[in-house]
């Protein structure tokens, strides 16, 4: 098992450096420079500026400058700020966003696997028609559909809850961003958990258990669910990939002051440094959390571990 | 299925002609009529905007960009998908190996931030997000195709194709290539979909589709701003999104339960 997950671990790590470099490479092919105005600054301002942020070394330099930086979490200086670090942005929203994400992930994993389980023990059922149509729904309608319609129902026309992030207090301004953010990950994975439950349910082995006398309770507790959870688990890795893009757009409607808030900010100002560190620190995320999950696979399903 | 296609037809016959037949144009500004809600008077279907431009006839060139940019995408990401599974399952072996290696890595990385990456490097053009759509979205293509890819090369057309010397780029577009249509068809009718949600998705953070021009994406975050006065702006161009992306998704669905034995339940 140990060296399963040390292989895994050695994989992870080719595939950071190649997002690292990519990233890299893809901001500074960029025609012109960062500080390009309207205005054309004078020859030797533009020299200066070049200067303080080593722009006027040679490529590879600048790429080492900058991944040492990282490596010991210094993701360089912001553009558009000048008074702050990339870093020091990165840390201001990071918390925020990784509370909303983790959230927004149980919210999906309770509600999409009782949801999708139910499904398949009554199949065909009204029950199972419903599940099914809304998870239809959930997955067509995108994140930036569903978020202004529940702030302008519930939020602005009955006041159930707040719209926004400041101002509001306590528990209550977190309810509709976990809520708009889980919601197409509730959809992919009742459809998921219905359909492997399903198979699962038709093997012998349940058959068996059932000739047992066994109860429908402890046949999915003890035998159905473990089996059956499987392909969720292989979609938790763009799942996780799909509330990161979604906490953008969460961020930007509710206006949380989050990492995708300043991720939109950056881009719409060209704030080269903030945007490459943030590509890079979710990737990193991304690429993290999907490693656990590979691990994880492996603890629950020993075949892998052999291959 | 039926209904689906029905709908989708609907709306891009709509898309396409409507804009002619109304009176009002789609960057007019019309500082006396400003905010009006929608109406059958004077041809305002869906009321007109903060700066008094007519929203039928804006939202219908809305679906006429996002239908653009998803099908152009998808096509982009047809050839780049084909192109690469065929080559990767016909030669197999080592090669095959190493090119699914990469395609695996790839699934695992945020494409979406790359493309935002790309925006903000490079002048936010069409054509870029045409391309970076396309390069999103051929990882699936060429996992199926190369599946599909596997299974061909043993057969005898194939084998026959080999023995009298046809070259291997030969072979792949003109014999395996064809074969793949029906499978081939399923998967962009799926990939259209996710296509429209990646622009959307661009031009809803002010990153794709410039003023004047608009696409659904753009119209949906205009009406975030203006949702408490004025709810219109926001409902219907977020309901016609949601309408067309549902009907591609039902479309590729019947589609793929139709042409792909595997995935039927």
């Amino acid at each position: 098992m140990l060296r399963y997950a040390l292989l895994r671990l050695l994989g992870a790590i080719p595939t950071l450096l190649l997002v690292i470099i990519l990233a890299f490479l893809m901001v500074h092919a960029a025609p012109g420079g960062p500080f390009d105005d309207e205005r054309a600054l004078p020859a030797g301002v533009a020299a200066n500026i070049e200067a303080v942020y080593h722009l006027d070394e040679p490529l590879p330099q600048q790429f080492l400058r900058y991944f040492s930086g990282l490596l010991q979490g210094d993701f360089g200086p912001s553009y558009r700020y000048r008074d702050y670090t990339v870093s020091e942005l990165i840390a201001v929203g990071l918390p925020v966003s990784l509370q909303l994400g983790a959230l927004a992930m149980l919210l999906a994993l309770i509600v999409g696997v009782s949801s999708g389980t139910l499904a398949a023990l009554r199949q065909d059922s009204m029950l199972d028609r419903v599940v099914m149509s809304f998870a239809m729904t959930g997955i067509s309608i995108p994140v930036f559909v569903i978020a202004p319609v529940l702030i302008l129902l519930l939020a602005v026309k009955l006041h159930w809850l707040p719209a926004g992030w400041s101002g509001a207090a306590g528990a209550a301004k977190y309810v509709l961003p976990v809520i708009t953010l889980a919601l197409p990950q509730i959809a992919y994975i009742a459809r998921l958990t219905r359909a492997s439950m399903i198979d699962i349910l038709g093997r012998d082995f349940i058959r068996t258990a059932r000739a047992q006398g066994l109860g429908t309770k402890a046949i999915i507790r003890v035998h159905a669910l473990k089996p059956a959870m499987l392909p969720v688990l292989s979609y938790m890795g763009p799942a996780i990939a799909a509330i990161l893009t979604g906490s953008v757009v969460v961020e930007q409607v509710f206006g949380i002051p989050g990492l995708g808030a300043a991720f939109v900010r950056g881009a719409l100002n060209r704030d080269y440094t903030l945007v490459l560190g943030i590509v890079i620190l979710y990737a990193a995320l991304i690429i993290l959390l999907n490693l656990i999950v590979d691990i994880l696979y492996g603890v629950i399903d020993p075949r892998v571990r052999q291959r | 299925m039926r209904w689906s296609a029905a709908i989708l037809l609907f709306v891009l016959l709509l898309a396409i002609v409507a804009p002619w037949l109304s009176p009002h144009d789609f960057q007019n500004t019309n500082f006396n009529a400003i905010l009006q809600s929608p109406g059958l008077s004077d041809g305002r279907f869906f009321g007109t905007d903060e700066f008094g431009r007519d929203l039928f006839v804006r939202t219908m060139l809305g679906i006429r960009i996002t239908l653009l940019v998803a099908v152009v995408a998808s096509l982009v990401s047809l050839v780049i998908g084909v192109t690469y599974g065929a080559v990767a399952g016909y030669i197999g072996g080592r090669v095959d190996a190493v090119m699914m290696r990469l395609v695996d890595t790839l699934y695992a990385l945020p494409f979406i931030f790359f493309v935002i990456l790309l925006m903000v490097a490079f002048e936010r053009n069409f054509f870029l997000i045409f391309v970076a759509i396309g390069a999103i979205n051929w990882l699936d293509m060429a996992r199926i195709v190369r599946g599909q890819t596997l299974s061909l090369r043993e057969r005898e057309f194939v084998e026959a194709a080999r023995l009298t010397g046809v070259s291997t780029v030969r072979i792949i577009f003109r014999h395996i290539a064809p074969n793949l249509l029906g499978i081939v068809v399923v998967y962009v009718t799926l990939s259209v979909p996710q296509a429209i949600l990646v622009e959307s998705f661009l031009s809803f953070l002010g990153l794709g589709v410039q003023e004047p021009q608009t696409s659904l994406g753009a119209l949906v975050n205009a009406g975030v701003k203006q949702m408490e006065g004025a709810s219109w702006m926001l409902l219907i161009p977020a309901a016609l999104l949601a309408l067309i992306l549902m009907c591609f998704n039902f479309l590729g669905d019947a589609l793929r339960d139709f042409f792909d034995a595997r995935h039927v339940r």
